[in-house]
This record gives C-alpha cells, structure tokens and sequence, in this order.
C-alpha cells in the first residue's frame, strides 16, 4: 500500500506540525501532542477538552477553535492518548470555570481520560465528563465494551461547545451534551477496509462485490458481510437500522459522514437517498452536513447519524464556530 | 530471594520479547482489533527499559512502580492503563523491601490481576489478557514454568472464545476463532518472567 508518509512513526507528529503551520489560530504542541485554540484559557468560561486516536481526522484537532473545542490531544493511530496529555491540555484550558472531558466510549478511551480526570482534579481543576456512544450497531451492550462513540461525537462538541462559548456554566454545558449524546444514534457501512500506517495492510479483507454493515472508526470489521447494495439499498438499511432504536420528535440534524476514501460525489448522492428514507419515515431533517468529518483513515464507506434537536440545541448548533473543519457565522 | 535486579531483568526480557513479537501482535490484533498492539507495547516497553537503565530503581516495588508509570504514560489504548495497573499494583503489594520470596511475587501479581480486572471490568472467558494472566497466577505456587506454560496455555485457549471485552467485542460471532493478542503479550509477560528466573536458578 503506497502512503504519502516519510515512515509510519512520524505520521501524527509530522500532521501535527502541518496543522500548526496551517492553522496559527491554534497552538500545537508537536512533541506534547495538544492542539489548544490561541486565546485559551477564556476567562470566565467553561473549557472543552477532547481526544482520542489518530486517523480519525479532522476529529478532534480540527474542531478545535472558538464555538467547538477548547484543546484535543491526538493519540497514536487509532489508539488513545495518555493521561499526561489530557492533563496538561485541561490546564492549558481551565479559566477555574472547569473543563469538560468529550469522551468516546472506548475501552482506552474510558480509561485514560479517568485517570487523567483524577489527575486534573489533584490539580484543583474541576472536571466533569460526557461519554459519546451512538453507534446502534453495537446491540448487545452488556456482553461487549458498550456502544461505540461515533459520528455523534462531532454533534457534543458543536453544540456543548456553543454553550460554552456562551458562557454557561460547567454543568449547563455538561446536561447540554449528554442530552446530544443521548438524543444521536449512528450507523456505518465499509466499502474497503483500511489501512494503518504501521501495519501497511488492509485492516481486513474485503472480497469484491461485498460490503461490511455496522463498522466501526477503527477498521473493524463490521457485524455483517453482504453481496454489494446500491446506495438507494444502504440508506434503507442504515435508516430502518437507527429508526429502530430510536423514534425522534421532529427535527432533527443529520450527519452523512465519509469514513474517508468515499469522494464528495458519492456522498451527496447517498444523502439524498438518506434524506428520502427519512421523508418517507416522516422524519423532518432541519440541517445537514455532508462530508468527511469523523473518519477511519482510508476507509470507503459512510455513516448516517441522526441527533434529536429542541430549539435550544438548534439555535446552539446555528451559533457561531470557527475551527479548521467546521465554521460558519463567524 | 528475588532482588531489584531480577525483577529489572523480567523487564528488559519482557521488552526484549515484545520486540521480538510486536508484528505477531499487530497481525494478531488486524481481524479482531485496530492491528496496532504490537507496536504500541513495543513503544511502551522500550521505554521501560530506557527509564530503567537512567533511573536504576534499587527495589523490586520500585522496579514496577517506574515501569508502570512509563506504560501509562507513553502507550495509549487500553493496554496502558491496564498494564499500567497490573505492574503498578504488583510493585505496591511488594512495598519496599529490598528483596522478595517467590510466594510474595505470586500474592502480590494476583492483587495486580485483581485489579486489572476491576479497572477493565473483564473476567475470566471474556477473551481478555485476563484469560493468560489468571492461570499464570493460579499456576505460579508451581514455579515459573509452569506459569509460563499456563500463560500460554491460556492465551491459546482464546481463540474459541467470544469476545465480550475490549474491541474484539464489537465483532460478537466473528470474534471467535481468532487469539486474543492481549492474552498473547501477557504471555510474553510471564514467560519473561520465567526467562528472569532462570537465569536467577542459573547464576
């Protein structure tokens, strides 16, 4: 597999120092691994700290910035950053107003960003936590680590993250994004596996004519083999899938999501067939946003995630942003 | 009696063997996982034995206490704070002695299992590193042999399982039929161990 890297050890150091190049409104720490917007601590207002595995991107880092993440902290590919990190970007962040810690329901995930909560909280930072876990996919939930945190996740920081840039307190912005987690549920489909730097391989072998049903961001496979679907098949399959699990109040907002190698083309098309399911189903979607937001390398593929809005969180999700990947209003 | 240096060397053996495995690890962890363990212990345990040639700890607690603290601090995921633990716990229960028996070792690793248990929330059959390390434990009363051979023992008799823990879990069905590569490293973490005390027998 060719890779536009120099080796596979550099891959999160060298994007790092290409973010910071490109992006001066942040302050990266190449060798700490934190991305932390420039004006940070903001005084007065609860902070956003997030993280997770590399190649997910532009999740965290590039929702980093006014409206949306105070700092991220990247971890190796797909495998979560250490508690050291997260430490230190709470500090970078904490005005005293408190720090909330946006979690993906991974087991590694769960467990560094505890150990670091325990640590900040030694530090006299308050800390509270927001666990994402959206991923219907997943349905036995007692017999495995829990629901997968997926496209949902970019729904929490958006909307958590406009709270706080309001300056609502810290467990306002926290109620704020366990009713979005709570609200939000995903579904992924593979048309490719994908490839990490340091294996150099597929992640699994996908014979052709066949496609994965409920994937993951980290390369699993998915529950589910099947002979190749049309896009029309896959939006009815991915929307009955998450209607199944949950029956949403009008309206809602809707995420379809590349998982990376899938082009622009293909996922316009896919949502319109999302979005005619969901007529269909009598779903009324008030926005969209269609593209490459919360991916796993260079997966082909997609996911549909819906999140149940109130005005509130509508007019939290139209408020201003200004981050790499995500800006509008301001 | 088991000093500082034995417990240095079940270290750098350890270090010496992940780096030896680290690919089997990952290709182990490509069907099940994200194809990543290997490398990540490979990071963790050269950085072990890096901390511990700079900081030359003089008891075996010290010796565990340092090297969990580099494990949680540089390999990320799961395997960091669960190994993290699983050292961390075993160097607390051996305090500071200076040197330690062999039934000592095997009480103190059994309160790190514990705890890696209660941290992960994982029991025996879920298809975890668990399912080495409980074995290796029960087996250890027998000497480090055995405990090797139970570690490796155990660490195959994953592969039927379902995996009910971790990322695997994700997979229900399709987890079967695939090592666990958490309960592989863990055997390499026992028949270090056993590599250590050999060369103690043999001195």
């Amino acid at each position: 597999m060719r890779m536009l890297i120099n080796v596979p050890e550099t891959v999160v150091a060298d994007a790092l120092r290409g973010l910071a190049a490109a992006h001066p409104e942040l302050t990266v720490d190449v060798d700490r691994r934190v991305i932390v917007r420039r004006d940070a601590p903001v005084a007065g207002k609860a902070a956003l700290v997030s993280g997770g595995g590399s190649g997910h991107e532009p999740l965290h880092g590039g929702f980093v910035g006014p409206g949306m993440l105070s700092a991220a902290c990247p971890g190796e590919v797909f495998t979560s950053p250490v508690p050291d990190q997260m430490v230190r970007a709470a500090a970078a962040v904490d005005s005293g107003a408190g720090v909330l810690f946006v979690v993906k329901n991974y087991t590694g995930d769960v467990l560094n960003f505890d150990m670091a909560a325990e640590l900040a909280e030694d530090e006299g930072i308050q800390v509270a936590k927001v666990l994402v876990d959206d991923d219907v996919a997943v349905t036995d939930s007692l017999y495995t680590a829990g629901r997968r945190g997926t496209g949902a996740t970019l729904f929490v920081e958006k909307i958590a993250g406009a709270a706080a840039e309001e300056g609502q307190p810290l467990e306002r912005v926290e109620s704020v994004a366990r009713q979005v987690n709570a609200g939000s549920r995903s579904f992924g489909v593979a048309l490719g596996a994908c490839t990490t730097p340091a294996k150099g391989s597929p992640t699994f072998d996908l014979p052709p004519g066949e496609l994965e049903l409920g994937i993951g961001i980290h390369g699993e496979p998915g529950r589910e083999r099947r002979p190749m679907m049309t896009s029309a098949e896959i939006a009815d399959f991915s929307v009955h899938t998450i209607l199944e699990d949950m029956s949403p109040r009008n309206p809602v907002l809707l995420l379809v999501n590349g998982m990376g190698a899938t082009p622009l083309l293909e996922l316009y098309g896919f949502s319109a067939e999302v979005q005619r399911v969901l007529t269909e189903r009598g779903v009324a979607v008030a926005r969209v946003l269609v593209g490459n937001y919360v991916t796993s390398l260079d997966m082909a593929g997609a996911s549909v995630t819906l999140c149940q809005v109130d005005e509130e969180l509508l007019r939290l999700w139209d408020a201003p942003v200004r981050t790499p990947a995500l800006r509008w209003g301001m | 009696m088991l000093d500082a240096d034995f417990f240095r060397r079940w270290m750098t053996a350890t270090a010496v063997s992940v780096d030896r495995e680290a690919e089997r690890l990952t290709a182990l962890d490509s069907p099940i996982g994200d194809a990543d363990h290997g490398s990540n212990l490979q990071r963790g345990f050269t950085a072990v034995a890096a901390a511990l040639e700079k900081e030359d700890p003089n008891t075996p607690g010290a010796v565990l206490l340092l090297a969990a603290r580099q494990l949680i601090s540089t390999v990320g995921g799961a395997s960091g704070p669960l190994y993290g633990t699983l050292l961390r716990r075993t160097g607390k229960s051996l305090g500071d002695a200076a040197e330690v028996g062999e039934a000592e070792l095997a009480a103190a690793l059994r309160s790190g299992v514990d705890a890696v248990m209660a941290l992960g929330g994982a029991s025996p059959g879920d298809k975890t590193m668990i399912d080495a390390l409980v074995p290796a434990v029960d087996a250890l009363a027998d000497g480090f042999g055995a405990a090797r051979a139970a570690a490796e023992q155990g660490a195959l008799a994953t592969t039927p399982m379902q995996a009910r823990k971790g990322r695997a879990s994700y997979l229900g069905e399709r987890s079967i039929g695939h090592q666990d590569p958490g309960a592989t490293s863990s055997a390499l973490l026992i028949a270090a161990l056993a590599e250590a005390g050999s060369e103690a027998a043999g001195e």
